[in-house]
């Protein structure tokens, strides 16, 4: 078994409105119970805009402290979930149905190191 | 049994390189499943061989199964170096071992093994061009070399390009099967598509280095062979047999002895291979006959109508055009497109097909502007006609298409 990271890359900028969302995250809840029902699911999360992350490192002897993501781009990471599964294929599999719940958005699909 | 069994002829580099050529995809396919990692496959299959090139010889003969002989060595040389990789106590290696030694060693006909290595090496997940040079290294044998000549990229790219792609087969956990039976058309498309790149990238005229070039033809019909072999029961595996083995029929004829294209209605047709023409179109008789026509069906019938006529005005157009008509329901493809327009040019007239031409959206294709650049020169509208011979010449870098548009010029401008 192998574990994969499935992120969510989403635009920056408003959130869709209700009318729109309702759906998508209501087929998202089934997606995860099935995950859950497969017992693939691990774990997965949802994450706040990118204005709200703080990146921290070092440079010497200080502690740089910067507001905002550290990768600039149009998009970044909006959530994610981690599943449990024998290869590849069946990780794509889920992926795919997260990737046509998600309409436009893309899906990247990572194995866990170790 | 070999006809001087009795006397202990040499076993020369030839013969080892024959049965390198026939057995290494077999080797490697075997010894990836026993050890689920290609680079130990790989490199054992390497080793076998090297230790053949030396061993075979001193034999004078060749042993009764050589792919036997290959693979028990190789799966030795394996089993050697994961126990020299344990004693490090590397877990990962002991894990392997383990399984290694409860694999009985296999000498019969192992097509499953095969079949599993081209759908891993045409993985989805790994890049086109990645696909094609995994399947020519790991199926085929070609030297990465070979390949980085074949696709005109410097070896080291190509070596990279190589590791990159074991790598992730091994890390994303790409899975050593063929798949599930809901993917499988799907991925058989993949499969056929890089076979056929192989072929096209040896077919499109003499550019880059001639010989691995024919090299790649040769290469891609022997994998469509397998693909065959492997897939009885698809037929667009061998629809794509037969179509290349038709057009690999007319290579002799394709160029003048200087290099010159020269087109389908113009060749020396006693010069096609008529052991190709035969076979191509005993194939294209058997997968038409099961009626579940793909797009390398119908351009494998295509070629097929062609390899009927004696004489290019005996050509059944009429036949041409509905078998186009069917591939483009197939594909939507402009390309399909052009090339039903220059049946269409035969079978009824020059002008009608140039109206079809001119409502394509192909303005960046060498052959749609050659293509027009022909209707209009046979509508007897010169002018018209080298300006879109110019238009094909800025598209296109190939010698021995840029030579066959000049001299397509100079007979108008000779009128």
């Amino acid at each position: 078994m192998t574990q994969y990271l499935l992120s969510i890359y989403q635009p920056d900028g408003p959130v869709p409105d209700d009318e729109f969302l309702a759906p998508v995250i209501k087929e998202l809840a089934a997606w995860n119970d099935d995950l859950r029902a497969a017992g693939a699911w691990v774990f997965s999360a949802g994450l706040h805009p990118p204005e709200s992350s703080t990146v921290l490192r070092r440079q010497g002897d200080e502690l740089l402290v910067t507001d905002g993501p550290f990768t600039e781009g149009k998009e970044h990471l909006g959530g994610f979930t981690v599943i449990e599964v024998d290869d590849l294929d069946q990780a794509l599999s889920w992926a795919r149905r997260l990737a046509e719940i998600l309409v436009a958005l893309p899906v990247e699909v990572r194995p866990f190191a170790g | 049994m070999p006809a001087d069994s009795s006397t202990p002829a040499a076993v020369s580099a030839a013969d080892v390189a024959a049965v390198f050529r026939r057995e290494h995809g077999r080797a490697v396919a075997v010894l990836a499943r026993a050890f689920g990692d290609l680079d130990i496959a790989e490199d054992a299959v390497q080793e076998a061989f090297v230790a053949a090139v030396v061993r075979w010889p001193e034999l004078g003969r060749l042993p009764p199964s050589p792919a036997g002989w290959i693979i028990t060595t190789a799966r030795n040389r394996a089993i050697d170096r994961l126990r020299r990789e344990a004693a490090r106590e590397d877990k990962h290696a002991q894990a392997a071992l383990l399984h290694a030694q409860d694999e009985p060693v296999e000498e019969g006909p192992v097509r499953d093994d095969r079949l599993r290595l081209i759908f891993t090496c045409c993985h989805p997940a790994l890049a086109l061009n990645v696909r094609v040079a995994l399947t020519l290294r790991l199926l085929g044998g070609l030297s990465t070399a070979e390949i980085a000549r074949a696709f005109l990229v410097p070896e080291p790219t190509m070596a990279q390009r190589l590791v990159r792609a074991k790598t992730k087969i091994r890390t994303a956990g790409i899975p050593y099967r063929v798949p599930y039976e809901a993917d499988l058309p799907e991925r058989v498309r993949g499969v056929l598509a890089v076979v056929y790149l192989v072929f096209n990238e040896g077919y499109a005229a003499s550019s880059g280095d001639e010989l691995i070039r024919t090299d790649l033809c040769a290469e891609a019909i022997r994998l469509g062979r397998l693909l065959v072999e492997l897939m009885p029961d698809e037929p667009e595996a061998v629809g794509l047999l037969a179509l290349m083995l038709l057009q690999e029929s007319r290579r002799a004829a394709r160029t003048t002895a200087d290099g010159l294209l020269v087109p389908l209605p113009e060749q020396d047709r006693s010069r096609w291979d008529q052991q190709l023409v035969a076979e191509g179109q005993q194939l294209v008789r058997r997968c038409l006959r099961r009626d579940q026509p793909g797009p390398y069906q119908l351009q494998a019938a295509i070629n097929a109508v062609h390899s009927d006529a004696a004489t290019a005005a005996e050509t059944d157009w009429g036949q041409i055009v509905q078998l186009y008509d069917h591939l483009i329901a197939l594909t939507a493809s402009p390309v399909v497109a052009l090339n039903r327009a220059v049946a269409v040019a035969e079978l009824r007239d020059p002008a009608e097909a140039l109206e079809l031409v001119d409502a394509l959206d192909l303005d960046n294709y060498y052959l749609f502007h050659a293509i027009r650049a022909n209707l209009l020169h046979r509508l007897n509208r010169p002018a018209e006609a080298a300006a879109a011979y110019e238009s094909a010449l800025a598209l296109t870098t190939n010698t021995a298409e840029r030579t066959f548009l000049h001299h397509r010029l100079a007979e108008l401008a000779d009128q």
